[in-house]
């Protein structure tokens, strides 16, 4: 899913970032040119939180400088960095990428396995689903930065004044879908216009693996149980008008957020800053409960977004590289993004009583990192994405997208969507199915 | 001497470039010399990019198994794409309707302003060029929110006469919607073109044709018209161009509309997609190259069309 992870940090990283380009882009001139030569490494990403890390990791590395570009945010700079690794110059040191995309540029080998730096001995510092999702094959492509392991957003005045519970699970979901859609016809539970990010997640909450990857062997296979079993659920929710037609991260969508109209969101971790910065009117009415189940009683969850640092293949700095994004995201940095606001990958971070007992005024000063903090712990284990993902997803809405606006159900949808990534997957030399 | 005379000259023509050529042949030189500036800014800024084209679309870079020449591969599959001949049929359903109406359109108001009989002339003039001023982004964003059936203009109508109006960003209304869009920004500039071509006509014409009895309409169709036609087929050529060339608007919408507008709703907008989510640099510089031909091609025989009805 592209969108969540830039946008959850989007609105200020704009300033954030500029700003940063600025600082790193003096400090830059300035420190090179007195270090000795080779000490200046280039970080691509468009994390905000990471602009003080670069400036703690100067201060602790003397004659060391951290050039933070901001290349554009998800597939603005992957198409920058594979414009860079194609000409074999210009190559940034360190990238952030996205757990969706980590798997396209691992295995066009344009990404270094950390393995070479001992990144395996990390294995346990990191929480499962971000670590398999970095840790590919034989290799670790990447350290794990922040992750969006899913929970129920809600909006607790709508769901009281309608006197409707908060659902526990997915069959639950869809009666408090209706319960509320029947109380005000302009009242949704939910919003969704097709995102191949959300629906990847949901599937594999549900225990689907439509993707399985041996190298270049690649199978799609969208009917499997759990593709069926959400599938069967969305399906319903479309057909019955239960989910807003509105896109994530529009207009709309942040004024139904704040006026009621959205009643919820199933969504990643990384969720609060976005709605604290940009759904101000929703202060104190929203809460966040554990994401709705298939069966009663478990406590299945999947990641949705969240982002790595990578060190391109070909990076002339490898060895400080390596040591920078250890200490972004697995050393002191952690604690500096936290404070910045980020949602972190680490155990040691998730489990602090700092972390799990802070309470967040916006959510009427519910302890929201508990219920996120589990949730990373459950996350479905053995989901992979498509080695050409990010593709894949942006033809999401010519196939399945379908389904939405009536021109066919989602299962065929899902069907089509694996048929036009079965195509570019065998024109991109791919084994596929 | 009529008969003799001919020879003569012949003779001496024939004559002249024996004595000279030498010198000649030097001079050309000293001419590309003195052309050289240009020719290098025009190889590098036209020529190049074009045989650079030309060049990726002849091989294939796959994610496995590198980069390889497969010759005239990317033209057979481009050929049986049913992603790209559905996107240019859908811009050519699009020219067929929406070009002729909005250059009818506009040349209503370029006759009208001309007429003389408009009060507020100047001022009709400006307020429909302004559209083309307006960014086409920006163009686009302010129709997507008066589009927006919850809080658009759209919504705010529905909801304040409890009517139900369709949809304009559904997939059905979509093209149409867009083609709205495009009419708005570009009848001022097409007025422009037709308003323009209408002022030089020399005067005269209308005062003979006041003499001999004609009315209004006739002088628009005997003297007007005919007059303008070479403003007409500048402007359906420029109307077609931009039809094939469509990109702006849907992009922009597709994030409002991402189920109606397909990533290959228009041959640009698949190209585009292609090359950056899809990194198929060469396929998509095959169907850009097709595109333009194909462009080209339809433009050239409106342009014989009008050229032979002048003659």
């Amino acid at each position: 899913m592209q969108r969540p992870t830039r946008r959850g940090i989007v609105t200020g990283a704009a300033l954030t970032a500029v700003a940063a380009l600025t600082l790193s882009g003096c400090a830059g001139s300035g420190a090179g040119e007195s270090a000795s030569g080779d000490q200046t490494i280039t970080v691509w990403a468009w994390e905000p939180t990471l602009e003080q890390v670069a400036a703690d990791f100067e201060a602790e590395n003397e004659g060391v400088t951290v050039e933070l570009v901001n290349a554009g945010t998800g597939n603005d700079q992957y198409t920058a960095l594979q414009n860079a690794i194609a000409a074999g110059s210009g190559l940034p040191d360190v990238a952030q990428i996205e757990y969706y995309a980590v798997p396209q540029f691992a295995l066009a080998g344009s990404l270094a396995d950390l393995n070479e730096f001992g990144a395996s001995d990390l294995e346990d510092t990191f929480t499962p689903g971000p670590w398999g999702s970095v840790a590919l094959q034989d290799g670790v492509f990447g350290l794990p930065m922040d992750s969006g392991p899913m929970a129920l957003f809600y909006n607790e005045e709508v769901f009281a004044a309608h006197n409707v519970a908060v659902p526990t699970t997915w069959d639950e979901y869809l009666e408090a879908a209706r319960a509320l859609h029947a109380a005000d016809p302009n009242l949704y539970i939910a919003n969704d216009t097709g995102d191949a990010g959300f629906t990847t997640s949901m599937i594999w909450q549900a225990g689907g693996q439509p993707y399985q990857v041996d190298g270049t062997d690649v199978t799609i296979d969208f009917s499997d149980e759990g593709t069926t079993r959400f599938a069967e659920l969305w399906q319903q929710l479309i057909e019955e008008d239960l989910v807003a037609p509105i896109s994530s991260w529009s207009d709309e969508w942040y004024q139904g957020l704040g006026d009621g109209s959205i009643a919820s969101l199933t969504i990643g971790a990384w969720m609060p800053a976005n709605l604290e910065s940009g759904v101000p009117d929703g202060a104190g009415k929203w809460r966040v409960a554990p994401m709705p189940q298939w069966e009663a009683g478990a406590n299945a969850t999947a990641e949705n977004g969240g982002s790595s640092l990578a060190i391109p293949a070909d990076a002339d700095n490898k060895e400080l590289a390596y040591e920078f994004i250890e200490y972004a995201n697995a050393g002191d940095g952690v604690q500096t993004r936290v404070d910045g606001g980020a949602f972190p990958a680490t155990t040691a971070e998730l489990t602090s009583d700092e972390f799990l007992g802070a309470e967040f005024e916006y959510f009427g000063g519910q302890k929201v990192n508990e219920v996120l903090s589990a949730s990373a712990e459950n996350v479905v284990e053995g989901w992979s994405y498509l080695p050409f993902q990010v593709y894949a997803n942006s033809i999401f809405n010519d196939t399945a997208g379908q389904a939405y606006v009536g021109g066919t159900t989602l299962t065929d949808g899902l069907s089509a969507w694996q048929d036009a990534s079965a195509k570019y997957g065998a024109e991109q030399g791919f084994t596929v199915n | 001497m009529t008969v003799s005379s001919p020879p003569a000259v012949a003779r001496v023509a024939a004559d002249a470039p024996k004595v000279k050529r030498k010198p000649r042949f030097r001079n050309s030189w000293t001419g590309w010399g003195f052309l050289a500036p240009f020719m290098i800014v025009f190889a590098l800024v036209f020529l190049a990019p074009i045989v650079y084209s030309l060049w990726l679309s002849l091989f294939r870079n796959q994610l496995v198994g590198g980069n390889a020449f497969v010759g005239l591969d990317n033209y057979v599959r481009a050929f049986s794409d049913p992603q790209f001949w559905g996107s240019l049929f859908r811009v050519t359903l699009f020219l067929a309707v929406q070009v002729p109406v909005m250059l009818f359109l506009a040349l209503l108001v370029a006759l009208a302003i001309d007429s003389g009989r408009l009060y507020g002339r100047s001022f009709f003039r400006i307020a429909i060029f302004l559209p083309y001023a307006v960014p086409a982004v920006v163009a686009t964003l302010m129709w997507g929110f008066i589009y927006g059936t919850r809080f658009g203009l759209v919504g705010n109508i529905n909801e304040a006469l409890g009517i139900q109006l369709p949809n304009p960003l559904s997939p059905d209304l979509v093209l149409a919607s867009i083609g709205n869009i495009v009419t708005w920004e570009f009848i001022g500039y097409n007025m422009l073109i037709f308003y323009s071509a209408l002022r030089v006509i020399p005067t005269s014409l209308y005062e003979a044709a006041e003499i001999d009895g004609a009315g209004q309409f006739r002088v628009i169709r005997a003297i007007k018209l005919p007059a303008i036609r070479g403003a007409l087929v500048i402007a359906t050529i420029f109307s077609i161009i931009g039809s094939f060339q469509l990109f702006n608007e849907p992009s922009i919408l597709q994030s409002l509309a991402p189920n109606a507008i397909s990533t290959s709703f228009t041959p640009n907008l698949y190209a585009y997609s292609l090359s950056f989510s899809g990194q198929q640099y060469n396929y998509s510089a095959a169907v850009a190259i097709v595109m333009g031909l194909i462009t080209m091609l339809i433009a050239y025989v409106v342009q014989l069309r009008g050229m032979r009805k002048d003659g």
